[in-house]
């Protein structure tokens, strides 16, 4: 996914936070969970990210952290679960394609951190 | 959302995922879809893959069975909208203003524009992107994807998502296999272990080769959503 639309929806969660408690004037950081098997790049997210806050007064100093989480494939066959970067959608105990991903494809805004 | 004070910031758990609003909103105008009887079909591929001439094609065979019409989206022109309705068929053109694919809300306010509620069946083109069309939920009923020949059948591994949120893949090109180290039964292999669930149908939109079998898996997907 490209950076655009995560931002649109971080700083449109801000400004409804702000809205319903008592008008954030200063955003310290913006804690995101983004699973492993999402697509979006750290790195990529993060130059966005830098580039984007100088353009909004009350984001100009907010850190972006973001924290990875794994990868998890349940298979449905034989009920046991394994890394999903490692073997994808086939399960490595048993080799059935009945399989689904219990983790690893978040885009969450966990916290902000604001006052 | 709960809230804790630090000595000058509080921190706000926000505990949300990005696609939240977008998933509520997607299932929202599928119920009012369902309501109006119309079925909403999300044409995804990379650019090239011959949408537009897919969906030509697609219209001779479908136009006087079903109700149809064409949205088009892009992020600037109006050559898709314009061809579509040179060739009779009632379309629009909606412009993304930058943004690489479309998601429920600009789906809707296409729709809304456009007058959908005596259409049977409205294909929406979405911008020629394998990736960010994949993750957007735009309201559509069901989503197809066109790999084309040149393109390799090795895609399906290089951009899972595409191919796990399809319900049809749909191979084009095939009147050019020849000149190509395309693999046809590797293209249906690697789909299908990205979902298992997978459609597959060979086509040529340029010589018309299958266009009546992916007519038909239209037809019968119509018909199934508009009787229940």
């Amino acid at each position: 996914m490209s950076c655009n639309p995560v931002l649109i929806t971080i700083k449109s969660c801000i400004n409804r936070i702000s809205e319903a408690e008592n008008h954030l004037t200063s955003v310290a950081s913006v804690t995101l969970e983004i699973g492993e098997v999402s697509d979006i790049v750290p790195d990529y997210i993060t130059d966005c990210w830098n580039w984007a806050v100088k353009k909004t007064n009350y984001l100009k100093d907010a850190e972006l952290r973001i924290e990875r989480i794994e990868a998890v494939t349940y298979c449905e066959n034989c009920g046991k679960t394994y890394p999903t970067v490692q073997y994808a959608k086939i399960c490595p105990y048993c080799k059935s394609d009945h399989t689904y991903l219990l983790s690893g494809n978040e885009y969450n805004i966990r916290e902000i951190e604001a006052c | 959302m709960g809230t804790e004070q630090t000595d000058k910031f509080k921190i706000i758990q926000v505990k949300r995922s990005i696609f939240e609003d977008n998933n509520k909103d997607a299932e929202k105008l599928r119920q009012q879809l369902k309501e109006e009887k119309t079925f909403l079909l999300n044409l995804m591929s990379s650019p090239g893959a011959e949408k537009t001439s897919t969906l030509l094609a697609l219209s001779k065979e479908l136009s006087w069975k079903v109700k149809m019409g064409v949205m088009e989206a892009d992020i600037d022109a109006a050559v898709d909208a314009e061809t579509m309705t040179e060739a009779g068929v009632k379309s629009i053109q909606i412009h993304t203003g930058g943004m690489c694919h479309l998601d429920a809300d600009m789906t809707r306010q296409g729709l809304t524009e456009f007058g959908t509620k005596d259409l049977d069946l409205v294909i929406l083109e979405n911008v020629g992107n394998l990736v960010c069309p994949a993750e957007f939920d735009t309201g559509a009923v069901r989503n197809m994807t066109i790999l084309s020949v040149p393109e390799g059948h090795d895609k399906p591994l290089k951009y899972p998502l595409m191919y796990e949120t399809c319900d049809l893949m749909v191979v084009n090109k095939i009147d050019v296999l020849d000149y190509f180290d395309f693999d046809k039964e590797k293209a249906v292999e690697y789909a299908k272990m990205r979902n298992p669930d997978i459609d597959v149908i060979f086509i040529s939109a340029k010589t018309g080769e299958g266009i009546p079998q992916l007519a038909e898996w239209i037809l019968k997907n119509v018909k199934e959503w508009c009787a229940s």
